[in-house]
């Protein structure tokens, strides 16, 4: 088994009208046992910029403490918080610092930009960056999140509408996973605020 | 599971060598083998792509009443959930039934035989054969195939004319006797519960519920089980489906979600 695959993991995120959603499942194990269920894999970096981390939960952890170092020696130096574009060339450039033996996660990065414009973007574990317009999907579920989202997925719509799709895909695309599941997490982040709920689901 | 196609990619045809072989050669019967450089490797491939039912939990006692079986119902292929209603207790006939874990084609097809002799058996001897000797006759047929890449991990359990019986079968040719088994990736957590709440004069209703909180504990602790928590239960007349239990709605009932209480309501202070 790949080490990509040792803890098992579910991100998702979602673009939508003047708004974005970022999602995750709850589940951290040791290859196919459930070692706990209200796990974080979403981090947030400033009030409008959060980043997932699938794949190892301790190079995520090691990741983005690192991040959180660089992003308050930004704000220091700049007196102000990061851009999401800049926030994931941060990200690409620390995972190619690694090229040679990088931080085993694929990292999802959704935030707010400038005019509540909103980002999405996901990489690969040396930092190659892959911006999308739609959703990004991340983790051991990333193939079922892929055929669970092209089919969900209606441009411009309202948090409402982008909370419940999200939450369907998620929940959906767990259920065909051993790896990944066990409730969830979704961040629906509008430019005045944020809400923050946990997903019942299947605890198989 | 994705496919290593890396041994086609060396080809060679078949016509090797033939203008060096009498032209009669070819007309010998032969099988094809498959064009790779590493045969072994392809054949050992090849038998772990018949072998999707891997990540299982079954289990079967024996107690006061009879016997309870019961298991999950899902079936995985690598991380990835091929089915979540895959009938892992197997029908022998109406007095015995088996459970099914490792290869789904090994388990169905030789239970499917193993209810065909037992039948025979019966039309021969004009009784019904003993969960002894059912349990016998698979056992000496896998033993036969070891080494062969069989894949059965099985519990045969039934009635008998000595009463309940429960046997532990697998491929590797190993036939054991007891009151308790558990099989499969889930079974160290279901163990972990039946054997905690295991006593031998449990009524039929407190047994089935024991075998229920087993398998959905194993469930919920084993990535590669889940789906339907079916319980089985053999008595003197036979067997009897007694529950098949959504695991996905088991949990809330086990563990229903309690809604934080406000720990204090704001109220206008006492005016003194």
């Amino acid at each position: 088994m790949s080490i990509f695959e040792y803890n098992g993991s579910a991100l998702v995120a979602m673009v939508g009208k003047n708004c974005f959603a970022i999602a995750s499942d709850r589940r951290l194990g040791v290859q196919l046992q459930t070692i706990a269920t209200d796990f974080r894999r979403i981090y947030k970096i400033h009030d409008k910029l959060y980043i997932g981390l699938s794949g190892l939960a301790t190079d995520a952890q090691t990741l983005y403490q690192r991040l959180v170092f660089r992003h308050k020696l930004y704000q220091l130096r700049e007196e102000r918080d990061m851009k999401p574009e800049t926030f994931a060339s941060l990200v690409s450039a620390l995972l190619y610092e690694k090229r040679f033996g990088p931080y085993f996660c694929q990292p999802v990065i959704a935030g707010l930009g400038d005019d509540n414009k909103p980002f999405i973007c996901t990489m690969d574990s040396i930092g190659a960056k892959e911006l999308a317009k739609d959703f990004v999907v991340a983790g051991t579920a990333s193939e079922s999140l892929y055929g669970a989202c092209e089919s969900m997925y209606k441009p411009d719509m309202e948090p409402e509408e982008l909370f419940e799709t999200i939450s369907q895909a998620l929940l959906a695309s767990v259920d065909r996973d051993c790896l990944s599941g066990w409730g969830g997490h979704v961040l629906l982040v509008t430019p005045t605020e944020v809400q923050e709920k946990a997903l019942k689901g299947r605890m198989d | 599971m994705k496919l290593d196609t890396s041994g086609l990619e060396t080809f060679v045809p078949p016509s090797r060598g033939l203008n060096v072989l009498p032209s009669d050669f070819t007309a010998s019967p032969a099988f094809d083998l498959p064009g790779c450089t590493d045969f072994d490797g392809f054949q050992k491939n090849a038998v772990q792509m018949v072998k999707p039912a891997k990540g299982t939990t079954t289990l079967a006692f024996i107690f006061k009443e009879g016997v309870i079986v019961a298991a999950d119902s899902r079936a995985s292929m690598g991380g990835y959930i091929s089915s979540q209603t895959v009938k892992k207790i197997i029908e022998i006939n109406p007095y015995m039934i088996g459970t099914m874990a490792g290869g789904a084609a090994d388990c169905q097809f030789w239970h499917r035989n193993l209810g065909i002799k037992c039948r025979l058996h019966e039309l021969a001897n004009k009784r019904r054969i003993s969960v002894t000797g059912a349990s016998k006759l698979l056992a000496n047929i896998l033993y036969s195939y070891r080494g062969m890449g069989l894949s059965v991990g099985t519990m045969i359990a039934g009635w008998d004319e000595t009463g309940p019986g429960l046997y532990y079968v697998d491929s590797e040719g190993g036939r054991l006797k007891g009151k308790r088994f558990s099989v499969g990736s889930g079974s160290p957590y279901a163990y972990a519960v039946l054997d905690s709440g295991y006593r031998f004069d449990l009524s039929i209703e407190e047994a089935a519920e024991l075998a229920r909180r087993a398998i959905y504990h194993a469930t919920f602790r084993d990535g590669a089980s889940g789906g339907v928590a079916s319980v089985y239960y053999v008595g003197p007349d036979g067997w009897k489906k007694l529950s098949g239990d959504d695991v996905g709605e088991l949990h809330y009932k086990y563990y229903p979600v309690v809604t934080s209480s406000v720990e204090q309501e704001m109220a206008e202070a006492p005016v003194a």
